[in-house]
């Protein structure tokens, strides 16, 4: 049988039937992570996937990307003093097309996996189930964070190419930045737990926009009931998109794109302690998820 | 129709896993109508919004808007095309049966589902939220179950053309019928969300106005679409099933 490597756990795997000793080195789990990361990020864009799947994806991108470069251009044209349309509100505005990416690539990104049952292909390797987790969560909120970062760098170049003043420019950007990256964390997050319990692409497409067009229905609908009691605005918590916009406003001191934002000090650590919690539990959730046997 | 079809639909749909996701649509809306009520009870002015435009803007933007669409999506493509996509549909097509009965059936078990987990707890929802199986609860629940029928129909439809069913159906409920609807007036003659409104708006008689709920078509002109596109649908997705090619693409 093989040898031990280096670090002296087997990385030998079921491949090595006994014919011939490899002795060479071996590229270890963080080389199959990190491919499968990339992996994870083409397939999410349906990049070496065929070519109907490259077209919901590209679609997508290029709904988020539209208005930002009519934006650009209107701003040029027109002289406005300011963008129309602020970086930190941008993602807020168009949460439908974010919604269905997430809906649609999600379960492209988990359930696939599980569908054509190479899961256990992948668990024979030296790859860990936590390496796997890592690295679809990662690729899924990579592919996010590029939906997202895309169009509010093209609103930058517009607005630099229209002549406002970087030094007015940068801080929401880069605001808007962060909250992308949050917002890629969180929102990948919950579609791949969702997309991760089922095998079957529609039942998981529907469940993942199911998820967050009901909680931000409901969100909408309490804020409604309640209208402005302080209390209302602890409503934001309810849907991911409220959650993040309230940690962007509430900590990084923009302007809330729905609402009010969280109340005061309180309300921003709250919300904060909120995305943590359900990031985390989300990984948590999904580490769960592959423990066990699979079906 | 045919028994033995209509149990394996069932039996489809209905898995203990799907059952829970079914489950949860319904029981947002309910948790969310409890919650107006409650909190109607603890303010008046809450109280009064409730008799007014409250309880359908509720049921306008939830159940309407929101439930049915996505029940009728789960329902309708889940009942064809996971078996398409599997393939094991050939095991049903090499059988004698009539194809259109085979669509005929499906779609009967996907209205049927579409009704227990979404016709009846926005019947529910109207009683709780007006305390009162009046004019409101009515008309929501007959709103739902039309416009359910003719999602129900068009999703099934879309599941035997498309691999992306899913996906298609959330972009026409969530981009044609709230942003395009919303932007350009003309669209919204084309939105079961606005056929089914002018039921709920038929039904309310008078009180429509007093509530707020105006629908972008005509009562007539909404049955007859309704009516219209689910039997065209029904038919076409027999006819499509009938000349229906596999593995046209991995």
């Amino acid at each position: 049988m093989s040898e031990p490597t280096t670090s002296g756990t087997p990385a030998g795997a079921i491949h090595d039937i006994g014919y011939r000793h490899y002795d060479g080195p071996r590229l270890g789990a963080s080389y199959i992570r990190r491919s499968l990361f990339v992996e994870t990020l083409r397939g999410a864009y349906g990049l070496g996937r065929s070519a109907r799947s490259k077209i919901m994806p590209f679609l997508l991108l290029g709904v988020m990307v539209l208005p930002a470069l009519v934006v650009g251009i209107v701003t040029s044209y027109l002289r406005l003093g300011s963008l129309p349309l602020g970086y930190t509100e941008y993602v807020v505005t168009l949460q439908v097309a974010v919604t269905v990416f997430l809906g649609s690539q999600s379960p492209a990104v988990m359930s696939r996996d599980l569908r054509f049952r190479v899961t256990a292909l992948y668990f024979s390797r030296p790859l860990s189930r936590q390496q796997y987790v890592q690295a679809k969560f990662a690729g899924m909120a990579a592919a996010l964070f590029v939906l997202l970062g895309l169009p509010i760098t093209l609103l930058l170049a517009g607005a630099l190419l229209a002549e406002l003043p970087l030094d007015e420019q940068l801080p929401d950007y880069l605001r808007a930045m962060a909250g992308a990256a949050l917002y890629a964390v969180v929102l990948g997050g919950i579609g791949l737990v969702v997309a991760a319990l089922t095998p079957r692409r529609g039942v998981g497409v529907a469940a993942v926009v199911g998820v967050l067009l009901v909680l931000s229905g409901f969100q909408a609908a309490v804020v409604g009931i309640l209208g402005d009691a302080v209390s209302t605005r602890y409503a934001g918590l309810i849907s991911p998109y409220t959650l993040v916009d309230g940690v962007v406003s509430g900590v990084l001191a923009a302007e809330p794109s729905i609402g009010q934002g969280p109340p005061g000090t309180l309300g921003a650590v709250v919300f904060s302690a909120a995305v943590v919690l359900l990031v985390a539990g989300c990984y948590a959730a999904l580490v769960a998820r592959y423990r066990k046997a699979l079906s | 129709m045919n028994a033995t079809v209509a149990s394996l639909t069932r039996r489809n749909l209905l898995g203990r896993k799907r059952t829970l996701v079914l489950l949860l649509l319904p029981l947002a809306l309910l948790a969310l109508c409890t919650l107006a009520r409650i909190s109607a009870n603890l303010d008046p002015d809450i109280e009064q919004d409730l008799q007014g435009a409250l309880a359908p803007d509720l049921l306008g933007a939830f159940a309407i808007a929101i439930l049915m669409p996505l029940l009728s999506l789960i329902a309708g493509t889940g009942s064809i095309g996971p078996e398409i996509d599997e393939g094991s549909i050939i095991y049903l097509l090499a059988k004698p049966l009539n194809r259109y009965s085979i669509v005929v059936t499906k779609l009967l078990v996907a209205i049927g589902v579409v009704v227990a987990f979404g016709v009846v707890p926005v019947g529910v929802a109207g009683v709780v939220l007006t305390g009162e199986v009046g004019a409101v609860t009515m008309g929501y629940t007959v709103g739902a179950l039309a416009g359910g029928v003719a999602y129900s129909a068009v999703f099934l439809l879309l599941a035997v053309l498309s691999r992306n069913a899913v996906v298609i159906g959330l972009i026409y409920a969530l981009i044609w019928e709230s942003l395009v609807g919303g932007l350009v007036p003309g669209a919204q003659a084309l939105s079961v969300q606005q056929w089914s409104l002018a039921v709920v708006q038929r039904v309310l008689g008078d009180s429509a106005q007093r509530l707020d709920v105006e629908s972008a078509v005509g009562f007539g002109a909404a049955l007859v679409l309704l009516t219209v596109v689910t039997l065209a649908a029904t038919g076409y997705a027999g006819r499509r099933l009938e000349t229906l090619r596999l593995n046209d693409d991995a």
